[in-house]
């Protein structure tokens, strides 16, 4: 563990700190929610630990809440996760071979993901994903648990802004990536298309169209080539 | 009264551990086949390049909507405001904060 800290450097430690109180703070909304719409306290803290994935659970939870069937709300939480497997074919290395990758691979979300490619080398990237995935995997049970003990009380969370974190959060992140000016093409197309689709398709399916914007941008970059 | 799924605990736990299977199985299978099989740095790039849009389309999503919803203007405000102070090198607490104090205080002052 010391050789984390060693490796990560303050600041990014103290960002990665930051991050996981958050998704608690995060996880005391939902528990408070999903207590509050009628689950027992042990299905968001299970949810928690083992899906690890925010939005499928809050996602799940909602459509449970409001009288949908678990197997639509279960086929919702998947679309909406399909998202990993992209993620996983860009960050394999940074979660290691052998036993680690299987523990490795459940604490790979969005935060993770995006904070290992925030980082300049390796050890970095990999130091990065295993301590907020760590964290995360730590904070946001518990902090459902808390959420769901304390109730009704915390359930308007976006009183404080916090809903305005977790955008500002990735979007920090992916920033300097973004000066590369393919990677810019190609995200500004796929957001458009996940943009236009938002109101139409089920939710989860947008981000995925998303990916169709990145295909425009190969498709062009590869003519180039061919040319020269 | 009729069994609603909130009380069918079976149902309800089998597709909880469904979605921990399915979740899992997409993470696992980049990993797994990037091990199998071997890229050319181009494609590696490629890849890469694919996370990086697909979190920006999660930001810009989650930025404007709310499931399929419109947002409101405090959200994706109070996300421009840490927007800007990332691009202006701000530390990452300043970026975090003002976003959040940002969306909080156009509520404060009634805007949805």
């Amino acid at each position: 563990m010391c050789s984390v800290w060693r490796i990560l450097g303050r600041g990014a430690l103290r960002d990665i700190v930051l991050v996981c109180l958050a998704v608690g703070v995060i996880g005391l909304s939902y528990g408070a929610i999903a207590v509050a719409s009628g689950f027992p306290l042990w299905v968001p803290v299970l949810l928690g630990v083992l899906v690890v994935a925010a939005s499928s659970e809050f996602l799940f939870i909602g459509i449970v809440a409001a009288g949908g069937s678990p197997i639509a709300a279960l086929f919702a939480g998947l679309l909406i996760n399909a998202r990993h497997l992209p993620f996983g074919l860009a960050v394999p290395e940074v979660i290691g071979s052998g036993w680690r990758r299987y523990i490795g691979t459940h604490l790979m979300n969005d935060e993770t993901v995006v904070f290992a490619l925030a980082q300049q080398d390796l050890p970095r990237k990999r130091a990065a994903y295993w301590l907020c995935g760590l964290g995360i995997l730590v904070c946001w049970p518990v902090g459902a648990c808390l959420g769901g003990m304390a109730g009704a009380l915390l359930d308007d969370t976006d009183a404080l802004g916090l809903d305005a974190m977790f955008p500002a959060v990735i979007l920090a992140l992916i920033l300097p990536a973004l000066r590369d000016r393919k990677t810019r093409s190609a995200a500004l197309a796929g957001s458009a298309l996940a943009l236009a689709t938002t109101p139409l398709l089920p939710v989860g399916l947008p981000v995925l169209l998303a990916l169709l914007g990145a295909a425009f941008a190969i498709e062009r970059t590869r003519e180039k080539e061919g040319t020269r | 009264m009729n069994s609603t799924p909130l009380n069918n605990t079976p149902l309800l736990v089998a597709t909880m551990l469904a979605l921990a299977a399915g979740t899992y199985a997409f993470r696992l299978a980049g990993p797994l086949l990037r091990s199998k099989v071997t890229f050319s740095p181009a494609v590696e790039k490629l890849m890469e390049r694919v996370a990086v849009v697909l979190l920006t389309a999660l930001v810009v999503t989650t930025a404007l909507f709310e499931a399929r919803e419109w947002a409101g203007f405090a959200r994706p405000a109070g996300v421009l405001v840490g927007g800007v102070l990332a691009w202006r090198k701000a530390p990452f607490l300043v970026v975090v904060l003002g976003a959040a104090t940002g969306a909080a205080v156009l509520r404060l002052l009634g805007v949805p």
